[in-house]
């Protein structure tokens, strides 16, 4: 086991390295640089333009930049926002909690309905049920997310009032930040009704983050039943006259479980797409929104940093994916 | 312990809210930081220079006059080069955990404030690594300002290098608040001067209390101010980027009061019941501007025609859905100097076409660039560029409609030899029409780095310009305005399309609030009723 886990690890370093280097020139690959956008309608003189761009850095040779980069990576330096002019990992830190709690939130809903969904959807292969939550689920994949946010927030914050529009809790509530995951901090403040409210405005959100992973979920899931279900294995339990909900439980759906974990895994790197939107139309105040706001302003530093620091995490998950694939497969771990 | 006390200080806030009039506002943007001299963005002087700040000079609410503010009165010497400020007496600095002021504002406040911008060797010049001072700049401070000098606690006295005109205005913008130099001290021997920039002291109607970033902003009202306190108990901005959400939020009752709806949006917030809306004509214009230093755009009379063959008013039906008013000058109707006399090309196809046949223009192809982006001058650039080249293609002129990334376009625009005319546009800064012509149309600014995106250089237009911003006499300089509106006019360097009305969506309880023309959001005069 621990040599698989090295193994996996080293596997690691060169990805990191390549993606230090997408990180990096991806926002250089960009039309426009920040010292543009900054002065807007009103233009700046070149000499001001090569005045702030000396301050900033951005006067040296690309390869030298990326190699300042990867020097004060080394460091542990993540550099300062352009904008704020805050660190990076700093302003990471206080955002990510949001997005953490987010998307837990979206991949415990996707997973708790995805996965009985699919599992009811091919036991019943071919009925109404299995039609509809197909079909459903044909639905939520391809459902744009800002339209089908807006659409929700209409629906339930407008007509119905049931949730609130957007924020993460009702403003009535002020205390201190100090785990940065709101359903945790508002229980630790003690007051009235904060943990109901931080729950109700996670509700819309978690909804509209989960949709696709949900979709993909239960898809996989039901065919990865139904491929099981054909085994010879499965076959001879029912055979042996063992009870239909062993069969399925026991001998189908821990085995149907090795490609669904990947899968779950895999949508780790689709929250964070989709949080990007999610967080947007729901003023969340997470990694996503960050990152766009960064990217419209060419914040140079937050962007490179921000993808590497996503990535990493990214890649940590489906390293733990890999190594439950592991757990729960004992013939993947030997290889 | 500082946990404990702000986890204290933070229960006795959320109690005292449940009673204390709490007015939600939804902003449209995070602000960069707290400290307004170094950003530019309007969404971060909200945060931060009208609540918590003040100015020698302000803006009289409303409007774009300069009335008194943190200088009770001055005096101008005869050849308007020497400003002498006399400070109000008995302002008092607010407080906060860290910090609580020994003294009142005076002298080295003022001076502190302008020389940390002016002075590269000022040791507050780069409190932050990588801090630039753009507005500063922009308003031409360095090459402006002379010396500041303390006649006394509470006398300044400010030595230009030449007369300005918009002098007194432009120390009444953000960028040029007045920052404690106490509190700088002070953070300075605890060193944690960054703080400067997140946990602001100023003078101002509200004092700031906390900030979680992208989320919420939270002030209360400042017990100790100097001008007419505010009614309001605790100010909240609510941050949300979608002007939708916005309004979904204003509806449900989750704020107050919000910036910039959808233009769609308008007639549905009009016939809500719980809403009012405020609206006034924007201090802006959007223009179409022609590359006048290449053939046949060089020629006055071309450039006429190009403008008679377009319509106008379709732009602003179709576009602006009506929520704009058509353009004639350069500047907005509600800027003093504006020239009324002025008529407007008619949209006249038949004559255009003539036009361009008696200057020998024939087969005439051109490209019209739209920008990528909406500002509040231009909701959408590329349906317009589409009616113009509707319209003409009408009198035989072929369009090809072209657009970059809006950094690139704000650069390209600019260069030299540029092929094709541009759409772009301007909000002013502080209501002087020199903010607009100077900026945008004199031989200064027709340059690589200016904002003449027209490279028009009209030796007597600028003349005019150069003029007025060296006269302190108003009549005088108005005359100067409205004859520079003339000379534009004549020579049609751009179309101008529209001055877009601004809008401000507010729930039916709010009252007291004040449009500002220069699009600020101010909340020291609103109230809720309960």
């Amino acid at each position: 086991m621990v040599r698989f886990i090295l193994s996996k690890l080293l596997y690691l370093v060169p990805t990191f390295l390549g993606i230090t280097i997408i990180a990096f020139s991806f926002v250089r690959i960009l039309p426009g640089d920040p010292v543009l956008l900054m002065a807007g309608e009103r233009g700046v003189t070149p000499e001001r333009h090569a005045e702030l761009s000396a301050q900033l850095g951005y006067d040296k040779p690309v390869v030298m930049q990326y190699f300042d980069f990867l020097g004060r990576l080394m460091q542990g330096d993540f550099g300062n926002s352009l904008v704020t002019k805050k660190p990076v990992l700093a302003e990471f830190l206080t955002l990510f909690p949001a997005t953490v709690e987010l998307g837990f939130c979206a991949i415990v809903i996707a997973t708790l309905i995805g996965v009985p969904v699919g599992v009811l959807a091919a036991i019943r292969r071919g009925s109404w049920f299995d039609q509809i939550s197909m079909t459903a689920a044909l639905v939520g994949f391809s459902m744009p997310i800002f339209w089908w946010g807006l659409l929700l927030i209409i629906l339930f914050s407008g007509i119905l009032g049931w949730t609130p529009v957007s924020g993460r809790i009702s403003l009535l509530y002020f205390f201190p930040n100090v785990t940065g995951f709101m359903l945790i901090d508002s229980l630790l403040s003690g007051q009235e009704g904060a943990f109901a409210s931080a729950l109700s405005h996670l509700v819309l959100p978690s909804i509209v983050l989960a949709t696709i992973p949900l979709a993909v979920i239960a898809r996989q899931t039901r065919s990865a039943m139904l491929e099981v279900m054909g085994e010879d294995y499965v076959r001879t339990a029912r055979a042996k006259g063992m009870p239909p909900f062993r069969v399925i439980g026991i001998h189908a759906l821990r085995n149907a479980m090795i490609p669904v974990v990947t899968t779950i895994g895999l949508q780790i790197g689709v929250l964070m797409a989709g949080a990007i939107l999610t967080e947007t139309i729901f003023s969340w105040p997470g990694i996503g929104k960050w990152m766009i706001d960064s990217i419209s302003r060419r914040d140079y530093p937050v962007v490179q940093s921000g993808l590497l620091l996503i990535a990493a995490l990214v890649m940590v998950v489906n390293l733990i994916v890999d190594l439950t694939y592991g757990l729960i497969n004992p013939r993947i771990r030997v290889k | 312990m500082k946990q404990f006390l702000v986890f204290a200080s933070a229960l006795a806030l959320s109690a005292a809210m449940a009673e204390a009039k709490t007015f939600v506002y939804c902003s449209e943007a995070s602000p960069e930081g707290f400290d307004p001299a170094p950003y530019t963005a309007g969404g971060t002087f909200d945060a931060s220079a009208h609540p918590i700040y003040n100015r020698l000079t302000e803006f009289k609410k409303g409007t774009t006059e300069v009335e008194p503010g943190l200088a009770e009165s001055w005096e101008v010497s005869e050849d308007g080069t020497e400003y002498t400020f006399h400070l109000r007496k008995g302002v008092k600095w607010q407080s906060n955990e860290k910090f609580t002021p020994t003294r009142d504002f005076n002298a080295d406040d003022v001076i502190f404030s302008y020389e940390r911008q002016g002075k590269a060797d000022n040791p507050w010049h780069q409190y932050i690594a990588g801090i630039t001072y753009e507005y500063y700049t922009a308003m031409d401070m360095p090459n402006l300002v002379k010396s500041i000098e303390k006649i006394d606690d509470y006398t300044v006295k400010f030595t230009l290098n030449q007369p300005e005109a918009p002098f007194l205005a432009n120390i009444a913008m953000p960028f040029a608040s007045i920052v404690s130099k106490e509190y700088a001290d002070a953070l300075d021997a605890a060193g944690t001067r960054e703080d400067l920039n997140n946990m602001p002291i100023g003078t101002g109607p509200f004092k700031f209390v906390a900030y979680q970033k992208d989320a919420v902003i939270r002030y209360q009202k400042n017990p100790d101010y100097w001008g007419t306190a505010p009614l309001i108990d605790d100010l909240v901005f609510a941050i949300t980027p979608d002007a939708a959400v916005r309004l979904q939020k204003l509806k449900a009752g989750e704020c107050h009061l919000m910036p910039y709806p959808a233009p769609a949006d308008i007639e549905a917030i009009k016939a809500d019941p719980n809403l009012k809306l405020d609206e006034q004509a924007g201090l802006n214009v959007g223009y179409l501007a022609y590359n006048t230093t290449m053939a046949p755009f060089d020629n006055p009379a071309v450039r006429k025609a190009l403008n008679m063959a377009i319509n106008k008013q379709a732009i602003v039906d179709a576009v602006f859905q009506g929520h704009a008013e058509p353009a004639k000058n350069p500047i907005p109707p509600t800027m003093w100097s504006y020239n009324d006399a002025i008529q407007d090309d008619p949209y006249d196809p038949e004559a255009a076409k003539k036009m361009l046949e008696e200057a020998g223009v024939k087969d005439l192809s051109m490209k019209i660039w739209a920008m990528p982006v909406q500002r509040p001058y231009m909701p959408n650039a590329r349906r317009t560029a589409e009616l113009m080249q509707e319209d003409l293609s009408k009198v035989g002129v072929s369009v090809e409609i072209v657009s970059y990334e809006w950094g690139e376009y704000l650069q390209k625009s600019m260069e030299a030899g540029r092929d094709g005319a541009v759409i772009l546009g301007w909000t002013g800064d502080n209501g002087d029409p020199d903010n607009f012509l100077s900026v945008l149309l004199s031989c200064d600014s027709a340059k690589e780095g200016g904002a003449n995106r027209a490279f028009w250089c009209n030796e007597d237009f600028s003349k005019l310009l150069k003029d007025a911003k060296v006269t302190a006499d108003p009549a005088t300089r108005t005359k100067l305005y409205e004859d520079a509106q003339v000379i534009f006019k004549e020579q049609a360097p751009w179309f101008t399309i529209a001055h877009s009305t601004q809008y401000v969506p507010m729930s039916n309880k709010v009252s007291g609030f004040v449009m500002s023309p220069l699009g600020d959001f101010t909340f020291e005069t609103v109230d809720i009723a309960e």
